[in-house]
């Protein structure tokens, strides 16, 4: 287990002051200056050196993807830096945390991150559910407006403007491009890329965006070194990160340890194990709801990473582990999801926007059996042309899951279907009558 | 995607105006972006018109915003549409329940929640309750799973509810008498039930020294540095054990200055 001193959010709990003091006292905005005066190229070397890969899911390394703003605007384009705050994805409750409990390491990430890439102006986009959470966030960037921490005419001698951008419930806008359509007050539908971000992004200028955690760790990471971070986890896989337990653990939690923890010591030790014992586990999510979920024979030796979830699959996702034991009925957990994503899909690719509502309707029916096994692999086959065939990863996202569960749990869905069939009456009109097809949608 | 229209005509209200606290907050919001892109503000502000009228947002507040920030009618009908937080139609007076209903809400009892709100407020979701006072509505996700079930009405989240909880929480609602947000069971925040079981010697003690090569920043912001502000005495009451020795040992390799002189 990852050591107290080795943790970055110290206050994930609340259980101190979470404004400017109370972040002094635990070491956020202490060198911020010495670090700055090293220059942006020394910030992302090290950064790059730290191996810290983006937190928000695609697991893109942070420092690289700053690299890719332009070292000078030759053409009076400003740059933007904008924090990806729209933390929607069920399972995944992790940035919330820093934002209510360490908004000030989040505060100094975004200067340290605005001058490694040359923007003087950062936006964080929040969602539209952290009503407190925004508040918090803004009161810590008035205390470091007030203190001269950041600003036009701030201590550090980097002019940095910072500002609360809020969007009212829409998951899409968590994706890059949608999000910056978001920012320039229109609906959140992704855009096309290439250009990307880095060339036209926010108003047509350079833009980078990250996500909440991986720039809140940044200031931590150029004060204590590139190596302390790099040297927790294993190598690609290195850091510590900030987990989210949900579902069925005796003790759910939010707890950051290191990258590369086996998934049953973070269950045992944070989450209180399984409910009803380890042998009870049926299946997991690994990392927020878009990622295939992982069967318990899998988990036996599953370490929580990059690689060690895609080895079995699935992907590492937020971290935001969702716990299902045998009391569990996954094809109504998975078709959940499925009407997750099909209520978010904004609406601008055919074959999200129909897939989605597709793949849904008929999980729905699978749920109480009510279906042809051909359907089964029929579903695969619409998942397969859902995926990839979007613009943006939404799509991907919505068919994931459901082919996680049909690599899983094929047979739990044909029993469910032979047993529907057994208990159909001879008046029972049957799953081909399209009055009852539309009343199971 | 879900089709979101607007109240019908009898519904709506004929006029809109902020008043000039919001008036004032619309402009500081516009102040937060470039010249000439004022429309990025219209998110925060029709949250605000939503917030004035009643917890929805009317056709002629759209007209109002959009006449506001010089943008064309259907952009902002657009936006009021798409994003499911706005309101589209009047909700409860005393509170509008949005239930988180995804899988891992759902995993730890978010169906009986919904069976609450069917039972005591209506059967269908975005309908006023027989007295006006509730509606309710299942969301997608609000963010807050390791404390699930979950619910929120208004500003604020209700976390890990049981039946008997949220129905007092409506109790507490109808008497105007809410209880205290967050965990209703008693949890810090995110922490495991029963006690956090890390940094449970607070966050402040075990930090190591950091250096740098470079000298730290000569000043703190104004008179800040010269106040002996509660953080260092805190720090320095308990246990003065040494972690700058160990930690640094440990955790600062080759490369990033472990070899200077400790900062004074």
């Amino acid at each position: 287990m990852l050591d107290d001193k080795d943790r970055i959010f110290r206050n994930l709990y609340g259980l101190e002051d979470w404004g400017l003091e109370g972040a002094r006292r635990r070491g956020a905005w202490d060198g911020t200056k010495a670090v700055l005066d090293k220059g942006r190229d020394w910030i992302v070397a090290e950064m790059k050196a730290s191996g810290l890969r983006g937190r928000g899911g695609a697991g893109f390394p942070t420092g690289m993807k700053w690299s890719f703003m332009p070292k000078d605007s030759s053409d009076g384009r400003p740059s933007y830096l904008v924090v990806n705050a729209d933390e929607s994805e069920p399972g995944t409750c992790k940035d919330r945390e820093i934002m209510r409990h360490d908004p000030h390491l989040l505060v100094e990430g975004c200067l340290i991150a605005g001058c490694a890439m040359g923007a003087h102006v950062g936006y964080i986009y929040v969602r539209g559910e952290f009503i407190r959470e925004r508040e918090h966030l803004q009161a810590a960037i008035d205390q470091a407006y007030a203190a001269k921490l950041i600003g036009k005419d701030n201590v550090h001698g980097f002019p940095f403007d910072l500002y609360v951008a809020h969007g009212a419930g829409a998951y899409i806008c968590g994706e890059e491009t949608a999000l910056l359509e978001s920012l320039e007050g229109k609906k959140g539908q992704p855009r096309l890329k290439p250009p990307f971000p880095a060339n036209v992004g926010l108003y047509g200028c350079p833009t980078t965006v990250n996500n909440v955690e991986s720039i809140a760790v940044a200031p931590d990471i150029l004060r204590r070194g590139a190596g302390w971070f790099a040297s927790i986890g294993r190598p690609n896989n290195v850091g510590t990160k900030l987990y989210g337990i949900s579902g069925h653990v005796n003790t759910p939690c939010v707890v950051e340890d290191a990258m590369s923890i086996p998934f049953r010591e973070l269950i045992e030790k944070h989450g209180g194990g399984i409910r009803g014992g380890w042998d009870n586990l049926l299946a997991i999510i690994p990392g927020g709801a878009s990622c295939p979920l992982i069967p318990a024979a899998d988990c036996e030796e599953l370490i929580m990473d990059f690689d060690g979830t895609r080895a079995v699959k699935s992907s590492f996702g937020t971290a935001g582990v969702i716990v299902m034991d045998k009391s569990t009925d996954v094809v109504a957990a998975i078709a959940r999801i499925s009407y997750f994503f099909k209520h978010e899909s904004c609406g601008q690719c055919t074959p999200c926007r129909e897939g989605t509502g597709w793949m849904w309707r008929v999980l729905n029916r699978m749920v109480e059996g009510r279906a042809h096994k051909r359907e089964i692999d029929m579903l695969l086959e619409v998942t397969k042309q859902v995926e990839g065939h979007t613009i943006c990863a939404l799509g991907d996202a919505a068919a994931w899951p459901v082919q996680g569960l049909i690599r899983a749990f094929r047979p739990e869905i044909e029993r469910r279907i032979d047993d529907f069939s057994r208990k159909a009456s001879v008046d029972d009109q049957g799953i081909l009558d399209p009055a009852h097809m539309v009343a199971a949608e | 995607m879900s089709v979101r229209r607007l109240a019908p005509k009898e519904l709506q209200p004929a006029t809109f105006a902020f008043t000039p606290e919001n008036l004032a907050f619309a402009q500081k919001q516009i102040a937060q972006y470039p010249a000439g892109r004022q429309a990025s503000a219209v998110i925060a502000i029709l949250w605000r018109a939503q917030e004035q009228h009643a917890g929805w947002v009317s056709e002629a507040a759209i007209r109002y915003v959009a006449d506001m920030l010089g943008m064309p009618y259907i952009r902002v009908l657009e936006v009021a549409t798409f994003y499911t937080q706005f309101q589209l139609q009047p909700v409860g007076k005393k509170a509008h329940i949005q239930v988180c209903g995804t899988t891992p809400c759902m995993l730890r009892g978010a169906g009986d929640i919904i069976d609450v709100c069917q039972h005591r407020i209506h059967h269908d979701p975005f309908h006023l309750s027989d007295d006006g006072d509730f509606s309710w509505e299942e969301v997608e996700c609000l963010g807050a799973c390791v404390n699930a079930p979950m619910a929120m009405i208004w500003s604020d989240t209700y976390e890990d509810l049981t039946k008997e909880s949220f129905n007092k929480l409506i109790d507490g609602f109808a008497a105007g008498m809410p209880p205290k947000p967050g965990s209703q069971i008693g949890r810090q925040f995110a922490a495991p039930e029963g006690g956090a079981r890390t940094l449970i010697g607070g966050g402040a003690m075990t930090r190591p020294a950091i250096e740098l090569d470079a000298p730290k920043e000569p000043a703190l912001a104004d008179g800040d540095a010269k106040k002996p502000t509660k953080s260092a005495s805190d720090r320095e009451s308990p246990a003065p054990k040494a972690p700058a020795a160990d930690a640094t040992k440990e955790n600062t390799p080759s490369g990033s200055g472990s070899k200077k002189a400790p900062k004074k």
